[in-house]
């Protein structure tokens, strides 16, 4: 039987770079196939191939042993081909079922007009199929992170695909979530749909995947059956050279408290009792929905609390916007960078500079001199790729885009800095980087709180953790007694 | 991302390449109607030309700050007659021209950041989108400018409020010349301080920007206020040029200067855009009358072209960004 999807000798060059180089991938009918690599490997570059949105410059793509040729991603669609982005193509302003319905409305026979009954009623059979229960007449605006991914997952499955590629589809889901995701997948699978299955998190790989291939400098180094690889040989081939240790250590001093929330009551938040240490690493787990971000959003002064008090280093604080809560020494990395951390059409330069402009004035004007000082510093010590601080963020992937972000929190001489989804959607070696910072601060004496639903990197980097549930915190533990058991019980006591 | 960035050809700074396009168009412009008309190129026509575009050139200046966050600024053309309106109507008070001269000024001046700041406290404090704030404060400062005046023009002014006009420093139109002062300022503003790079995060990405520690509010009054304040100032400089104040004056003006700032590259959601683009903008659709105008094409046929043009220079642009 010939497999379902065969990409053979595929090439791409953008101007100076070669972006891939004779790649290679199959796969079959029911088969769950994961690509996986560093950010900048050439996965997105070989799904835009894919999804007929970039043009090759060499291959051949051979579905159900036919050569197509994908000019449009029409073509990709009429191919039986459909892809989640990891940055979701959905219209905030229309509702769930219009969106998944979007291009494809039902009307009844002869009439111009949608048919809204059977719209919303084949939505939400679709959302069942999920387990999911959104109504289908929200916007998309009014949906989670977590909820749009489902809502585009629907849209997926509406367009009977029978190749499917998801890129990094856990990356802002809960552990429940995620099972529910899986099961459907499964579930896909069993019904023959080929699935491709982008990720950074490993650990999915061996629990979802049929086969692998590791893609690296636009080249496949690997394909072989997930049962005869392990994490390391993976990360191994994805690095090209040998990783120790998946969190590197470091040695935290708990200092004195710089950060306590008394009694916080806001919307979503109720009662909220914590307390934050210089030097510490404190974590905050809990499901999509506990009131994680919006207890951070009112801690930074983005959204208004009702009562409670927050005081920083001994003396109370209620700032009524994020400017005042960055003068009192308060930082926020945001969970959807491309929405609400990063300015896109800005360069790198420019978007680490942002929170301390002032710190960079001679007179009235912007020092271009310290300003670039200040950028190239960063670029170097996060390694940012490319070493070029005037390229633009667009331009950046995943994990280098998070750097720009935390650069710009770094330079704003922080007390208490907030992360919220650090490495959603950032790859291992990124990761890696990214936790060496927050350990770095921490050993400045900086208070860092991280929010995080991927469990094991709480487990792996934080002194505490304080678990919430259905916005109120249900319990702390510290590192030694803290297990994934034991978080998943407080995070779902509630219900 | 490393291997998958095609990096920039080049070291152009990032202001040059960005208005190559239009730059070019332009260069171009002047060369065909310097070989189909001997008069274009004469010093006096290219100051004249200066002199014309001045008064829409000025609030263009203001208004690529406004559509650079993202809004609009409809009411300048009114804002423009009003503006005027005031200063002459301070003239006509019986005071001692040393007193009544700048008092008449900055009456004007002051109206004019004054409606800004209305449009932008509206703009924030209720939510209300740019375009309909500035439409609406249109036609209320229009309906003023009638009012006040009961239709009539203010005559008879001081000799000297002509100078502000029509006189010529070294050979070139005062206005001219403070066009060019307030370009290099709001080039230097924009490229060079903290409002200007806040100008361009807050129309880019409002919420980031906000999440970033930048007071959106603050900088939206702040751009409002400018775009006011400059249309001000051309109605001043266009009530002395007619040496009168007149309530109908700038009527569609405020289309003229959109046209401007959009021809010279400013996107109109936001976030990308330039002074540099905005002055050349302006000065293509000057010098393309003018040259339509030496070459004795009528002034309906003129109205076609120049809409061509302006369509053709956008795609241009878009072509460039792809």
């Amino acid at each position: 039987m010939s497999p379902l999807l065969e990409m053979c000798g595929i090439a791409k060059e953008y101007p100076g770079v070669r972006a891939l180089a004779d790649v290679t991938f199959e796969l079959r009918a029911g088969e769950i196939h994961c690509l996986v690599g560093e950010n900048g490997a050439g996965k997105s570059t070989l799904m835009k191939i894919l999804a007929g949105a970039l043009a090759k410059d060499a291959g051949s793509i051979v579905v159900n042993g036919q050569n197509v040729a994908l000019h449009s991603p029409t073509d990709a669609q009429a191919a039986g081909i459909g892809i989640i982005y990891q940055d979701y193509k959905l219209v905030p302003e229309l509702s769930v079922a219009e969106n998944i319905f979007l291009g494809q409305e039902p009307t009844k026979q002869h009439s111009p007009f949608i048919d809204k009954k059977k719209m919303h009623d084949d939505a939400r059979k679709l959302l069942a199929q999920l387990g999911e229960e959104i109504p289908t007449d929200l916007t998309i605006a009014m949906l989670s992170v977590a909820q749009r991914q489902m809502v585009e997952v629907a849209k997926a499955l509406s367009r009977h695909v029978t190749i499917l590629a998801m890129d990094e589809p856990t990356a802002s889901l809960t552990e429940h979530e995620t099972v529910n995701l899986f099961r459907v997948i499964r579930q896909l699978k069993s019904e023959g749909v080929g699935i491709i299955y982008i990720s950074h998190r490993l650990e999915e790989v061996f629990e979802i995947g049929d086969r692998v291939t590791v893609l690296r400098d636009g080249k496949v180094v690997l394909t072989t059956e997930v049962a005869q690889v392990d994490k390391r040989r993976l990360i191994q081939s994805m690095v090209g050279r040998e990783l120790e240790d998946e969190f590197p250590r470091a040695e935290l001093t708990r200092g004195e408290e710089i950060l306590r929330v008394e009694h916080l009551h806001a919307h979503r938040l109720h009662d909220i009792n914590l307390t934050l240490y210089k030097g510490e690493i404190l974590g905050i787990a809990g499901l999509v929905g506990a009131g994680r971000t919006e207890l951070a959003r009112v801690i930074f002064g983005a959204d208004k609390k009702s009562s409670g008090r927050v005081v920083l280093e001994g003396t109370e604080i209620s700032p009524d916007s994020p400017t005042d809560a960055i003068r009192a020494g308060i930082g926020l990395l945001t969970e959807d960078r491309n929405q609400l951390g990063l300015i896109l059409q800005m360069n790198v330069r420019e978007n680490i500079s942002l929170a301390s402009l002032s710190d960079l004035l001679a007179g009235p004007f912007i020092s271009r001199g310290k300003e670039e000082a200040l950028a190239a510093r960063y670029v170097s010590e996060l390694n940012i790729r490319p070493h070029d601080s005037s390229m633009e963020v667009e331009k950046l992937s995943g994990g280098n885009r998070q750097k720009v972000v935390l650069a710009r929190w770094l330079s704003t001489d922080a007390k208490v800095l907030m992360f919220d989804e650090p490495t959603a959607g950032v790859d291992v070696g990124a990761k890696y980087e990214i936790y060496t910072s927050i350990n770095r601060l921490a050993q400045h004496g900086i208070g860092v709180l991280v929010i995080s639903s991927d469990l094991p990197e709480l487990l792996g980097i934080c002194n505490r953790i304080a678990v919430m549930c259905e916005g109120r915190v249900t319990g702390v533990l510290s590192r030694d007694e803290a297990t994934q058991e034991k978080i998943m019980t407080l995070a779902t006591m509630m219900n | 991302m490393k291997s998958f960035i095609p990096t920039r050809s080049g070291s152009l700074p990032f202001t040059l390449t960005s208005e190559l396009g239009i730059g070019i168009a332009f260069v171009v412009e002047l060369l065909v109607f310097s070989l189909l008309s001997p008069y274009f190129l004469t010093t006096e026509n290219l100051l004249n030309v200066s002199l014309q575009v001045s008064i829409t050139a000025i609030i263009a200046a203001g208004m690529t700050f406004v559509i650079l966050t993202g809004g609009i600024d409809l009411s300048v053309g009114s804002l423009l007659a009003l503006a005027g309106i005031l200063t002459t109507d301070v003239l006509k008070l019986q005071l001692p021209i040393a007193v009544s001269f700048p008092l008449a000024i900055l009456a004007g001046l002051i109206a004019g950041a004054l409606s800004g700041a209305f449009a932008g406290a509206l703009i924030t404090r209720y939510n209300i989108t740019p375009f309909i704030v500035t439409l609406a404060l249109m036609t209320v400062w229009r309906g003023i400018a009638f009012v006040y005046t009961e239709g009539r023009p203010i005559w008879e002014l001081p000799d000297v409020f002509s100078i502000l006009g029509s006189g010529r420093l070294l050979g070139v139109p005062i206005p001219s010349i403070i066009m060019i002062v307030v370009f290099v300022a709001s080039h230097v503003a924009l490229t060079q301080t903290r409002f200007g790079r806040h100008v361009y995060a807050v129309g880019g990405n409002k919420e980031a920007a906000r999440l970033a520690g930048i007071r959106t509010s603050r900088v939206f009054m702040q751009v409002y206020v400018l775009c006011g304040f400059l249309a001000a100032l051309s109605g001043i400089l266009l009530a002395s040029r007619m040496n009168s104040g007149q309530p109908n004056t700038g009527l569609g003006y405020e289309l003229d200067v959109i046209a401007a700032v959009v021809v010279g590259g400013t996107s109109l959601s936001g976030g990308r855009g330039s002074i540099l683009g905005t002055f050349i903008g302006a000065m293509l659709i000057a010098v393309l009358r003018n040259g339509l105008n030496l070459l004795n094409v009528g002034s309906y046929v003129q109205q076609v072209i120049v809409g061509v043009v302006i369509l053709l220079a956008v795609m241009l642009d878009r072509k460039r960004s792809c």
